[in-house]
């Protein structure tokens, strides 16, 4: 009973969480069972006999219950094994397939330097753009921000990707259009290949940042406490920052997850565009071929994305939170 | 108390204000002048909307959001605020004039500890060091009666009372030792049992360091208590100016002696044998947290019993338990002798009928977007089966009943008076013809003159329909004024019930007493005189 409020809520949504995964991985198990079609009948096309369809199907194990397969696949995961992939498997009996971590691996990776390097220069920017917009609102400071950015947000993304490869690839080459990357290229050739689809998203993403750190810093501007802090003849930068700010953490941290989140599972799009070796394009290809295995991994990892990002921005909440952090 | 130095501090000149309303610029400070001389507490008193807070406001040279200072002079110590630059009113706020407000629970910031708030004017208007204005302010909140001065100032605001933190805010308006204070109806929020204490440490704060001050409040008596001279504003307007004593004793307008005779209101007690309702032994809780041992309330056909207390006594809770929205964990609750189910869900619609509720916020006990033809008409077709004509007739009626024509059928709350919002809501009660309503402060967030007009309302509803109240109520005022029996609760226990005249006289439990005893009296020197005696009923009270 000793342990403080804050250790135990956050410990309360951890386990949270991790219940939260687990019903997603049945919810995912379930749909990719649902799914039409099936990987045998892909492989071996319509002429193939019922026996070697029977067979192929015995050896990749489809022949077995549904509920067994779960849990087989299940289990597999919690040990950090998430099976092999069915591509690469032909009914010959030749097996060049691979294991799904070795084929996630490196595009997770590159998914997630994408996603770091865009959120490294979006958060802080988006930031220091809906304070000073706040700051000095009905300005025509605050109107261009707000216009540029909503501007950029209602552009679809692969719009604002053309639109960028147009202006600073083909009319003035200064990045290259194609962002193909492999696991030993440099890091500052990694970050100068990746260049444009990092701007893309960050144009994409700091819109919606900007306007909710803008709308929750002025939504306290009514308070009592602002105005206690304007009679005490402080600044407005120090009221906005020292008075406002504080307490405006929790709608502000959320929007962030959720755009973070975005950068990891919701790029797709933009890896197409500049033919970036991401986790999205993944999926897609997988859900093409019926890879099974592989859909269920990357949907895994999308749900978790999603559910560690939230776990996050909920235990910032809690913790800007004085009446939480310093109980009574 | 004394104006020794007659060296003028603050002077405004035919002042004005405009406010934004309805799409348009309205002048709400119609050209008044105030003079404030150094060390002296000015009392500026009236009705909500009669400019108090905006005047004082403007001594600071500040407007908010939705108000403009449209012309007059601020004269400041000899610099004119209305001609000043915002960089030059900065340097004066919160260093030479500081600012009390009215609710000190929303005016301190929750995410910064009481220390921080207390030094920051100082400090950052370069007053005094970090260090230094630490070591003031524990002094400052010893001065102020602050429990364990040397480290409340680590707190947040959340973990410390009301009082503390009404107290907590004088501090940090002493803080950079102005010369100025505004006092923004700086004890409205609070029980009475705390407000004396409020009053006697803000006081002495005044006048130790020899600051004037401009005290506004709607409250008579605690000004009296305060202030040195008193000025009566209405409708943005100065209705006179005197000094105390001549204010209290002799005013001379008759809007000022409808003000100071508000308190006049006094019914016949009576008590019947028949009991519409009894609680009995009751015991609720709100989770694991108790809030009601073992209450027994009794309350007679046709007669008004008053529940009083401080917030948090359990007064609003028996009314939750009363109408089923707190099931009770023990005891029972027999109306017209038959016990109540517990839960609301469990009461038929005939009981439910026959017991109404008033709130105390009328703004959010109506729906914004529907008529009042909508707000009452509906609990006639619940109740009574009326549908169509039938429904606009009682609607008139219930209007009638409440003294209002039917021109009032198809507005909006939002284009009501507050008393007028209150009216509509005793006639969404009256509509379900109850036997017996319960009144949550009603009157609590009304000006004493509408207050009167409401009260009177409900008694005379009573002699004509012979409805029983329960009046849950912290002001004595109110319950001398309406009750035949009262009920005194402390920490969710009764702690003395009877009539009327047996509660107002002695003796009394020693929670009564000091209950009694807190109620500030239009008298000059009756802050001093009951503080003493209020030690000793403290103590009583162990």
């Amino acid at each position: 009973m000793t342990v403080h409020p804050v250790i135990r809520t956050v410990l309360q949504r951890l386990a949270l969480g991790v219940m939260t995964l687990f019903f997603v991985s049945i919810v995912i198990f379930s749909g990719v069972e649902m799914l039409p079609g099936d990987f045998t009948q892909a492989v071996l096309g319509q002429a193939a006999t019922e026996e070697t369809v029977a067979a192929f199907r015995r050896e990749l194990g489809l022949d077995q219950p549904a509920y067994i397969r779960y849990f087989d696949w299940i289990g597999g995961v919690v040990t950090g094994d998430f099976g092999t992939s069915f591509s690469g498997r032909a009914a010959s009996g030749i097996d060049r397939s691979r294991d799904v971590v070795d084929l996630i691996g490196p595009r997770l990776w590159n998914t997630l330097f994408l996603a770091s390097m865009t959120a490294i220069v979006a958060v802080p920017l988006a930031l220091f753009l809906g304070i000073t917009a706040a700051l000095y609102r009905n300005s025509v400071y605050d109107r261009v921000v707000n216009a540029t950015t909503l501007a950029t947000i209602s552009t679809p993304e692969f719009f604002v990707a053309y639109i960028l490869i147009l202006f600073l690839a083909a009319l003035n080459p200064i990045f290259p259009s194609l962002a193909n990357v492999s696991p030993d290229t440099e890091l500052s050739e990694r970050i100068y290949r990746s260049a444009l689809p990092a701007m893309t998203l960050a144009l994409v993403i700091i819109a919606h940042m900007m306007r909710m750190t803008r709308a929750a810093i002025i939504n306290l501007l009514a308070s009592p406490y602002i105005e206690m802090a304007r009679l005490k003849g402080l600044s407005s930068t120090r009221v906005i920052l020292f008075h406002a700010l504080p307490n405006a953490w929790a709608p502000i941290v959320n929007v962030i997850a959720f755009n973070l989140a975005y950068l990891v599972v919701g790029v797709v799009v933009v890896e197409v565009v500049f033919v970036y070796p991401g986790i999205g394009q993944l999926m897609v290809d997988a859900v093409t071929t019926r890879d099974i295995p592989v859909v269920q991994a990357c949907a895994l990892i999308f749900a978790a994305t999603y559910i560690v990002l939230n776990l996050l921005a909920d235990i910032i909440s809690i913790v800007t939170n004085p009446r939480l952090l310093h109980p009574r | 108390m004394s104006t020794d130095s007659k060296e003028v501090l603050l002077k405004m000149r035919d002042m004005r204000i405009d406010g934004f309303s309805d799409e348009k610029w309205h002048e709400i400070i119609k050209g008044v002048d105030l003079t404030l001389h150094k060390g002296e507490v000015l009392g500026l008193i009236g009705e909500s909307g009669a400019g108090k807070s905006t005047l004082g406001l403007a001594a600071m040279g500040f407007a908010r959001p939705g108000c403009r200072l449209t012309s007059g002079e601020i004269w400041f110590d000899g610099v004119d605020l209305m001609k000043e630059s915002e960089a030059a009113k900065q340097k004066l706020r919160g260093a030479r004039i500081a600012y009390v407000a009215q609710s000190a629970a929303a005016a301190f910031n929750p995410a910064h500890t009481l220390m921080e708030q207390t030094i920051e004017a100082g400090v950052r208007h370069g007053l005094s060091s970090p260090d230094e204005a630490r070591e003031d302010a524990k002094k400052l909140f010893a001065a102020m009666d602050l429990p364990d001065p040397n480290n409340i100032g680590d707190r947040f605001p959340h973990q410390v009372s009301g009082g503390q933190l009404q107290r907590a805010m004088t501090a940090m308006a002493m803080a950079s030792r102005p010369d100025l204070i505004i006092f923004d109806e700086p004890t409205t929020a609070l029980d009475v049992t705390t407000q004396v204490n409020v009053l006697a440490a803000m006081r002495n704060a005044v006048e130790q360091f020899h600051t004037a001050a401009i005290y506004i409040t709607h409250d008579l008596a605690v000004v009296a208590q305060m202030a040195d001279r008193i000025k009566v504003l209405r409708y943005g307007v100065e209705v006179e100016e005197a000094d105390t004593q001549t204010m209290l004793t002799d005013p001379k307008e008759e809007y000022t002696k409808s003000l100071w005779s508000v308190r006049s209101i006094e019914k016949e007690a009576e008590s019947a044998d028949d009991k519409i309702l009894e609680i009995r032994n009751i015991t609720a809780a709100y989770g694991k947290v108790p809030v009601l041992k073992n209450v027994d309330i009794a309350v007679s056909r046709g007669k008004t019993v008053s529940i009083v207390g401080e917030s948090g006594s359990g007064k609003s809770t028996t009314a939750r338990v009363v109408t089923g929205l707190l099931p009770q964990l023990e005891g029972d609750v027999l109306f017209n002798g038959d016990p109540l189910p517990p839960k609301l869900k469990d009461r038929s619609r005939d009981q439910l009928q026959r017991i109404q509720m008033i709130y105390q916020m009328a703004d959010t006990a109506m729906n914004p977007r529907q008529t009042v033809r909508e707000i009452i008409g509906r609990p006639v077709e619940f109740y009574t089966g009326k549908r169509g004509k039938a429904v606009d007739q009682r609607v008139k009626e219930l209007l009638e009943m409440i003294e209002l024509d039917e021109s009032f059928m198809d507005r909006l709350p939002g284009e009501l008076s507050g008393g007028q919002k209150q009216r509509i809501c005793i006639a969404r009660a009256l509509a379900a013809e109850p036997e017996l309503i319960i009144c949550d402060e009603v009157t609590s967030a009304l000006d004493q003159i509408v207050q009167e007009g409401i009260l009177k309302l409900l008694m005379h509803l009573q002699e004509e329909l012979g409805v029983s109240y329960i009046f849950i109520t912290h002001d004595i005022a109110t319950v001398r004024a309406i009750s035949d029996e009262v009920v005194v609760m402390y920490q969710g226990e009764v702690v003395e019930q009877g009539g009327k005249q047996e509660i107002f006289s002695e003796p009394h439990p020693p929670y009564t007493e000091l209950l009694l005893a807190s109620v500030p009296e239009m008298e000059i020197g009756w802050l001093e005189k009951t503080l003493t005696t209020l030690g000793e009923k403290r103590a009583a009270m162990g």
